[in-house]
């Protein structure tokens, strides 16, 4: 295992179509930290995020990806998952006719209703009113984001990337998704966060700005959210990074 | 075996204790016997023993609002027999009932069972009609269940047919509604395939009265050779008429399905809408349960469990 590193990214080369979307992406991941990604639409964070869980087409890629200094290439989704990664989709699956409770139970590693009942509190949610409804149309966008999340804190992974969490988010559930990040982080979680947003970009310890699929930026959260503000809103380069910039 | 002893062994095969309560109506059919009858005010069955099954007629009187479901249970439980059973169904102005019916075939071999249903729902009467399915792991049943029901002005019929414990066999669902003004229909069947079984299901809904509502609904899994025949077919005909069909479908292995949904306008001012979805376990569905560490097969049980799982957004 590298030191210091818990999940690292060496030169992910990605095409979609004819399209290069991640472009020498080289990241470092520190354990117990909460790192941001953050770039502008269409930078690559989902693809990022997507390649790092396996997801189907995003297998093929040159470069590599370790987790605890181990590679991830060629591992199904499911393994991955057991090794402690997991991933919050940036709009969560509806499912016709399954219980949140057995959502949330599905990966629990402790599988009751108590526990599951502990997790929809932390996210803000009453669970007298929710275990026992569908997760499905039913359900708002910004509670089956707080199901999402209630279920990858009962898996209790090592590292949970988590895309947009503030998409569909009102201000009030927003300050339980953040209590929710800072509980990861206490139990020594890694985070990644995908985002654009200036205030959950608040919350990293630390963070890599990227644009079209190259990293541009890294460094402490005011740096990176500076020069966020500076330079990408707008986009100075009509989303061509700046060479000079790139890596710094 | 004596009356009660068949009836301990109808209830045991669907895992379930004989009623005993008395204001819950009850009855209880063995081949063409009637084994049990039990009934409450307002609710009347009149059962006539024919050589191959039986003839009942159901009476709900008018303003009767039979306060707890009433439980019905059907079954052979021979490994072969013939179960026809004709049931006349009415419910009188503003009445209500809802009963739960459970059909029991659980060693067959080669079993036929038909239900031919005439069913008058009054005006502002509501009924909820359940149908669960337990069959053996032989697949030697037929099923065919016809049922014609006539929804009255501002009437509510809901009816779910549940086949997912054992092997289908044959099933072949022929139902029919007409519904008049302001009633509200909700069809829904869940069943699920496997072997050979041969799942056929054919419901129709004429939305003919200004303002009627009807929602058809198909929720199937069918693997290995199993085959699924869904044809919805939805007419509004009247202003204000409103109406959905939904169709879905998981197929596994080299099981077939296909749905053919007829929707038919014939108001400006009626609308319809159909949704249909046969194939594969939806990918993000499956990929979010793996990406919590579930195997792609217990990932994929877990989905279709929900899918054929009771409707939960009608509780
Ligand atoms: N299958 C595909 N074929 C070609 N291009 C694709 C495909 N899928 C995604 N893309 C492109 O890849 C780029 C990166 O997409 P991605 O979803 O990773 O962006 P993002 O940074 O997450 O953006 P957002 O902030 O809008 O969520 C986009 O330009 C998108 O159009
Ligand atoms: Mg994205």
């Amino acid at each position: 295992m590298t030191t210091g590193v818990i999940l690292e990214t060496r030169d992910i080369l990605l095409y979609l179509g004819e399209k290069r979307i991640l472009d020498n992406l080289s990241l470092e991941f520190w354990p117990g930290h909460v790192h941001a990604v953050v770039g502008p639409n269409g930078a690559g964070k989902s693809t990022l995020a997507d390649t790092i869980m396996g997801l189907s087409g995003y297998t093929k890629f040159e470069g590599d990806i370790l987790f605890e200094g181990k590679s991830l290439k060629g591992l199904p989704i499911d393994e991955r998952a057991r090794k402690g990664i997991t991933l919050a989709w940036q709009e969560p699956a509806r499912y016709e006719g399954l219980t949140v409770e057995s959502f949330i139970n599905a990966g629990a590693k402790e599988k009751s209703r108590e526990a599951s009942s502990r997790a929809l509190d932390l996210v803000g949610l009453n669970p007298d009113e929710y275990l026992e409804r569908a997760v499905d149309r039913t359900l708002s966008g910004g509670e089956r984001k707080r199901i999402e999340l209630a279920s990858i804190l009962t898996m209790e992974p090592k590292l949970v990337m988590m895309d947009e969490p503030d998409s569909g988010i009102d201000v009030e559930a927003l300050e339980k998704i953040f209590d929710a990040i800072q509980f990861l982080k206490k139990k020594g979680t890694t985070v990644l966060l995908i985002t654009h947003s200036a205030t959950v970009l608040e919350k990293a310890d630390h963070a890599f700005l990227i644009c079209c699929g190259q990293l541009v930026k890294k460094g402490p959260v005011d740096k990176i959210m500076q020069y966020f503000g500076e330079k990408c809103i707008p986009c100075d380069h009509k989303n061509e990074p700046d060479p000079e910039q790139i890596n710094e | 075996m004596n009356k009660n002893k068949l009836i301990d062994a109808l209830y045991e095969s669907i895992g379930e204790a004989c009623v005993t309560e008395s204001d819950v109506a009850h009855i209880e059919i063995h081949s063409n016997k009637v084994l049990g009858l039990h009934l409450v005010p307002g609710f009347e069955v009149e059962a006539e023993e024919l050589s191959d099954g039986i003839r009942a007629t159901v009476t709900v009187r008018k303003h009767q609002k039979i306060e707890k479901p009433v439980r019905i249970c059907f079954g052979l439980l021979e490994e072969t027999g013939i179960q026809k059973i004709y049931m006349n169904i009415r419910l009188e102005d503003y009445s209500r009932v809802a009963i739960l019916s459970s059909c029991t075939f659980p060693n067959a071999v080669d079993v036929l069972h038909a239900m031919d249903a005439e069913i008058e729902i009054g005006k502002g009467a509501e009924y909820i009609y359940l149908e669960r399915h337990v069959h053996g792991r032989e697949g030697g049943v037929t099923v065919i269940p016809k049922a014609k029901v006539v929804l009255g002005e501002e009437a509510r019929f809901r009816t779910d047919f549940e086949l997912i414990k054992g092997r289908v066999g044959k099933i072949d669902i022929d139902y029919d509604a007409e519904c008049n003004s302001h009633s509200i229909l909700d069809m829904a069947a869940r069943i699920s395939g496997s072997g050979d079984d041969h799942i056929k299901i054919h419901e129709k809904a004429n939305l003919k009265g200004e303002g009627a509502h009807g929602v058809l609904r198909t929720n199937i899994a069918v693997r290995e050779e199993a085959r699924a025949e869904i044809k919805n077919t939805l007419i509004a005909s009247a202003p204000f008429a409103r109406g959905h069909v939904d169709c879905k479908e998981i197929v596994q292995d080299r099981a077939i399905a296909t749905a053919i949904p007829i929707v038919e306008v014939h108001h400006p001012k009626a609308h319809v809408t159909h949704e249909a979805s046969i194939g594969s376990v939806d990918s993000k569905q499956l990929e979010t349960l793996m990406s919590r560490g579930l195997s792609e097969d217990d990932a994929t049980h877990l989905i279709i469990e929900g899918l054929l799982s009771p409707n939960r957004q009608n509780p």
